[in-house]
């Protein structure tokens, strides 16, 4: 079956009041966007509560599947034959060519489902079903009509033009990227924190990144990596602005004047306050990272709380009460598993200490923050305005 | 990706940069002259020249027949072919393979899937230098040694074995059985003589010697019982079908040309290079040099311990600087594991992932080996400052 156009259903957006238009044309322009990138001369347009995109040349059916199963706010795609209205007869032609062509094997249960939103169409959408369910018994005999729980559900639209489908491949749901505004993820490089990003962007939050690249202590391979696991955020998100620090020198730094048990942590405290400045610089509006409670020293509540203290800008962690298989189980799907266990030291794993605190004070990490001097606010300055941004696609 | 910084590229054992006169001959070869070498027509006989001239080109610096030449796709190929193609057509006379404990892993892996096959292998120690003992050797011979597979120079310290000597002692014990020799890192460096020194089969690689990668060869003497690992169109007299890779084949005579013209000034060259960059190092604080030095070890190698230093931080650290080194071998580097012939010749453990291989080619200069002990001696007490725990 040759499908040149597809029906796309949204879910959440249809419940949205007077602001619905907003989802719906941020979602058009989505669609519009990605389908640009492969070829095919997609028409992507709204009409009445539906998305439609309609491809004007050749295109490799997969390819376009793939890339709409990827934009948040689809819930469903429906590979979908359009016919000119030509008249009853011809439409009863057109369906039983519809059903050769899209089902090899007749051996299926089907319904007919007539929805007529041109109400002047001669025929009421009832006795569509039974005529068209009449025609396809007789066309192909080893079918069988089940109203209840049929194998294939036809759907024949009557509006200007008549939208034949009969199948719907689920999306992944969420909302349109560009309806919540901008987050800053931390990007590690494990496999926790591109899934945060994933699952932030699923809700319609542009993502930009920040990474703490720690040379020579950290690879150029393990920089690389960071870039494709942002590459494969940007798959579903749109592009991606990572944003590479260089954070050797305040690592050195704090190793030097602080105790060694609370290395991780103060490590924590800083990269959150560089987070910060660079999300209020680019008018990002949360940060977000990829703790889960309890799973390394540095994401216990107490620990947690001690980091956020730094900043102003809510800090978002979605991962908060996954297992870890849960987020693995994530990361598989999403295609950044991986990517994730390529074995580059990244710098959370180069100065850890043997036992780092678990449950550490507020007030015991600010006295040893306080040792050090002045300097500090310098290299926090240069490593947020010597950053490397790099988009990523 | 070049940087307009100069750049000091230590890490000859990994790759080489290309002689000139192999990029030239390649380009020929794939821009005018790129013609198949089965083919009829001139083309394909123009073809046919190349690869016939290359292989007149390495049989020369061997002082063997042509016929004795089998290009390959490298020196990973070459093992194999050595290794699997003899004992697959000697299990008949026996099932016993010796080999040593640092070979490197196109030997070893073979090795060990013919263990799978019902093969037995015997694994050779090594001393703290790294060299294989012939009296070792001599206690391991039995009667059903069909091949004993050593490497000429190890790739992870430079360490030269003693292979006429046991090749010797092959030839006295057990005269049937064959005698491979890997000598990827050493072919270019000596002057190898295969049969006076008594090794039936040779494995080289092309991107060792500043020629191309992708090819390489395997000598094997004309009585030795071989039988091919790939099947195809019967190419190399049924030994290795495939098109020959021609601007390959072409490239790696070009560099064998090259790299045994002047060889004795080449060699001198690199062994200035070793001398100079050694006796700064026993300068340094917390550096232990591995294996022999001097003209007891190979010309281009130098394997070190750095004290209290990651191999890997220190690498980086270099490179930033502009100095490509590898972290104990390139090809192992790869592994997580971390070095089976620094284990094998008792290196503390302390230094086991705190060592650099520095690798010199031609194209190296004193300078730049002055420059990388200036850089060492900057960055050492800066980086043992941070240390990991």
């Amino acid at each position: 079956m040759n499908y040149k156009s597809f029906l796309i259903k949204y879910a959440e957006i249809g419940v949205k009041g007077k602001n619905r238009y907003l989802f719906e044309d941020a979602l058009v322009k989505q669609i519009n966007m990605r389908l640009k990138r492969i070829d095919g001369g997609f028409h992507v347009w709204k009409e009445s509560g539906r998305i439609y995109a309609e491809a004007s040349e050749r295109f490799d059916y997969d390819e376009a599947m793939d890339t709409l199963s990827r934009i948040f706010g689809v819930a469903g795609i429906c590979p979908m034959v359009q016919i000119e209205d030509k008249g009853y007869e011809d439409l009863k032609e057109q369906v039983v060519r519809y059903i050769d062509e899209a089902y090899e094997d007749k051996n299926f249960t089907f319904k007919v489902v007539a929805k007529r939103g041109n109400k002047q169409y001669p025929v009421i959408s009832d006795q569509i079903n039974r005529d068209l369910g009449e025609v396809i018994l007789n066309a192909f005999p080893e079918t069988r009509v089940d109203v209840h729980n049929p194998d294939v559900l036809l759907h024949v639209e009557i509006r200007h033009k008549i939208n034949l489908f009969s199948q719907i491949i689920p999306g992944p749901g969420g909302m349109p990227i560009g309806t919540a505004g901008k987050a800053m993820v931390l990007l590690s490089g494990g496999i926790d924190s591109p899934v945060a990003a994933w699952m932030i962007a699923k809700r319609g939050v542009i993502i930009e990144a920040v990474y703490f690249h720690a040379p020579p202590y950290t690879s150029e391979r393990a920089k690389r990596k960071v870039e494709d696991l942002a590459k494969i955020v940007a798959r579903y998100a749109g592009p991606v602005k990572l944003h590479i620090v260089n954070f050797t020198d305040i690592q050195l730094k704090i190793y030097d004047e602080c105790p060694h048990d609370e290395l991780t942590i103060i490590m924590r405290r800083y990269m959150m306050r560089i987070a910060e400045e660079i999300a209020k610089e680019r008018d990002c509006l949360a940060l977000v990272t990829g703790e889960s409670i309890g799973q390394v020293a540095s994401q216990t509540m107490q620990s947690m709380a001690v980091t956020n203290e730094v900043c102003t800008l809510p800090v978002m962690r979605p991962l908060v009460a996954f297992d870890k298989q849960d987020i693995v189980d994530i990361s598989l799907k999403i295609g950044t598993y991986e990517t994730s266990v390529l074995p580059y030291e990244d710098c959370c794993t180069i100065f850890v200490a043997k036992h780092p605190v678990t449950k550490p004070s507020l007030k015991h990490i600010q006295n040893s923050e306080a040792k050090l001097d002045s300097q500090m606010e310098e290299l926090v300055k240069k490593a947020v305005e010597t950053r490397e941004v790099v988009r990523c696609i | 990706m070049g940087s307009s910084r100069k750049e000091i590229y230590f890490d000859n054992s990994a790759t080489t940069r290309v002689f000139d006169s192999v990029r030239d001959i390649m380009t020929e070869t794939m821009t005018a002259d790129y013609g198949n070498t089965s083919s009829l027509h001139t083309k394909g006989v123009e073809a046919e020249q190349y690869v016939r001239e290359a292989r007149a080109e390495i049989a020369k610096s061997l002082r063997v027949k042509e016929k004795e030449i089998i290009f390959t796709s490298g020196g990973t190929e070459s093992n194999n072919l050595a290794i699997l193609g003899t004992a697959l057509a000697n299990r008949r006379s026996g099932n016993h393979i010796i080999t040593s404990c640092i070979e490197h892993a196109s030997v070893y892996n073979t090795t060990a899937f013919l263990e799978e096959q019902g093969f037995r292998v015997t694994y050779l120690p090594v001393d703290h230098n790294g060299h294989v003992s012939p009296e070792d050797l001599r206690a391991a011979i039995c009667d059903d040694t069909i091949l004993v597979s050593i490497m000429y120079v190890n790739n992870e310290m430079g360490a030269v074995e003693p292979i006429a000597k046991l090749a010797q002692v092959l030839r006295e014990t057990k005269p049937q059985a064959y005698f491979h020799a890997d000598a990827i890192q050493a072919y270019g460096k000596y002057v190898i003589r295969p049969k006076k020194e008594g090794i039936d089969l040779l494995s080289v690689s092309g991107h060792k010697i500043h020629g191309p990668k992708g090819v390489g060869f395997l000598y094997v003497d004309e009585r030795v019982k071989i039988r091919p690992i790939l099947f195809g169109g019967g190419q190399q007299m049924g030994m290795r079908s495939g098109t020959e890779n021609v601007p390959g084949c072409a490239g790696l005579g070009a560099a064998a040309k090259e790299i045994y013209r002047d060889h004795e000034a080449k060699v001198d060259h690199l062994y200035a290079l070793k001398d100079r960059f050694v006796s700064g190092l026993h300068e340094l604080e917390g550096v232990t040099v591995h294996g022999l030095t001097g003209r007891d070890s190979a010309p281009q190698i130098v394997s070190t311990g750095f004290e209290g230093i990651r191999a890997e931080v220190l690498l980086h650290a270099l490179e930033e600087k502009g100095i490509y080194v590898s972290s104990g071998s390139a090809c192992s580097s790869n592994h997580p594991g971390i070095s089976g012939t620094l284990r094998g010749i008792g290196v503390k453990e302390s230094l086991l992932d705190s060592t650099l291989r520095f690798s010199f080619g031609v194209f190296n200069t004193e300078d730049e080996v002055d420059e990388c002990l200036r850089v060492l001696k900057e960055l050492l007490p800066l980086l043992r400052r941070y240390r990991r725990g």
